[in-house]
């Protein structure tokens, strides 16, 4: 029979398994990085399209004058611009993820991510759910408050499967989200600084502290 | 105290350490079964990696000293067996965390 004697190998041991099985542990720095900088290039080009109507950042408004929810030429392309870096950050988030698991030798699906992913999604689905809500009642000027909120609650949520991080950056972005709802019609500059500057960060910094040292 | 003391100290340690925690194996699934409400047997060979019949076995003399216990159930149609800590499976770690922190201490 495998034997380990030494406690603090025993010790190691037990940690590693109790890390292993409760926590997303293959969650990866760089996937925070790459979604923050799609949002960034995203609300960038949010921002040109709508500088040129000359009405800057301040989205809210703009839609608000055009009187509320017509559904023309603007409406479709921010709606797919918001689409595409959706998918784009998911799918960069997945593709680092996999490649980290991978490098590590560990499943990607195991019980842990299951969990986070799930707890992670209820908040997320009802913040969605909610936003078209907003969108139905033509309160545009809080959709991105409440997307910034909604997103922060999700993170927290999902933070007790993955790392503490995770939570810190989601009560940022709660923070945010607070702070956009009182300053309503810079909802375009918090989202960028959310979305974009926070994930950078966050996800640098999760880079350096988990997966630099140990690839590369 | 004198090496020769303490070193009788940390010998009389080693002996009250439970003898069900010295394999790898059943250390591991003790260590699952504390962060986690209950887990089921494909999650517990994938986390370990080792073998079916070697986890089996391990499980098995783990429930007979009741340290954890087995609950079988069905999903959809599949056979699901989940595993879970008891009580004195509780206890029987804990004590067996605080004798090795006790070990580190005195060997330091």
């Amino acid at each position: 029979m495998e034997q380990n004697q030494e406690p603090i190998q025993q010790l190691n041991a037990i940690r590693n398994m109790m890390e292993r099985s409760s926590r997303f542990i293959s969650l990866s720095g760089l996937s925070g990085v790459a979604a923050g900088i799609i949002a960034l290039i995203g609300a960038g080009v949010a921002f040109f399209y709508l500088d040129f109507d000359q009405r800057y950042f301040d989205i809210d408004r703009y839609f608000m004058e055009r009187s509320y929810l017509k559904f023309d030429h603007s409406w479709l392309f921010i709606t797919l611009d918001a689409l595409i870096v959706l998918g784009l950050a998911l799918f960069s988030g997945i593709y680092f993820t996999t490649r980290k698991a991978r490098k590590k030798g560990l499943k990607i699906w195991d019980s842990a991510a299951r969990r986070m992913v799930i707890n992670m999604f209820i908040p997320l689905s009802a913040g969605g759910i909610f936003c078209l809500i907003l969108l139905y009642h033509h309160l545009v000027f809080l959709v991105a408050p409440a997307t910034l909120l909604f997103y922060g609650l999700a993170l927290v949520n999902a933070s007790k499967y993955t790392f503490h991080e995770v939570r810190v950056l989601g009560i940022s972005e709660i923070l945010l989200g607070l702070m956009a709802s009182w300053l309503v019609g810079y909802g375009l500059i918090f989202w960028t600084v959310g979305f974009g500057v926070l994930h950078i960060f966050y996800g640098m910094m999760m880079h350096y502290r988990y997966d630099a040292k140990h690839d590369e | 105290m004198t090496n020769n003391e303490q070193e009788g100290i940390v010998k009389e340690i080693i002996g009250k350490l439970n003898k069900q925690f010295e394999s790898r194996v059943r250390l591991g699934i003790m260590s699952v079964l504390m962060v986690n409400e209950s887990v089921d047997f494909v999650s517990l060979k994938d986390l370990l990696d080792i073998t079916d019949g070697n986890l089996a076995s391990h499980l098995s003399a783990l429930e007979k000293n009741k340290l954890i216990e087995v609950r079988k159930q069905f999903v959809g149609r599949k056979p699901n067996t989940r595993y879970r800590i008891t009580a004195s499976g509780r206890n029987a770690f804990r004590e067996h965390l605080d004798y090795l922190a006790e070990i580190i201490r005195l060997k330091r």
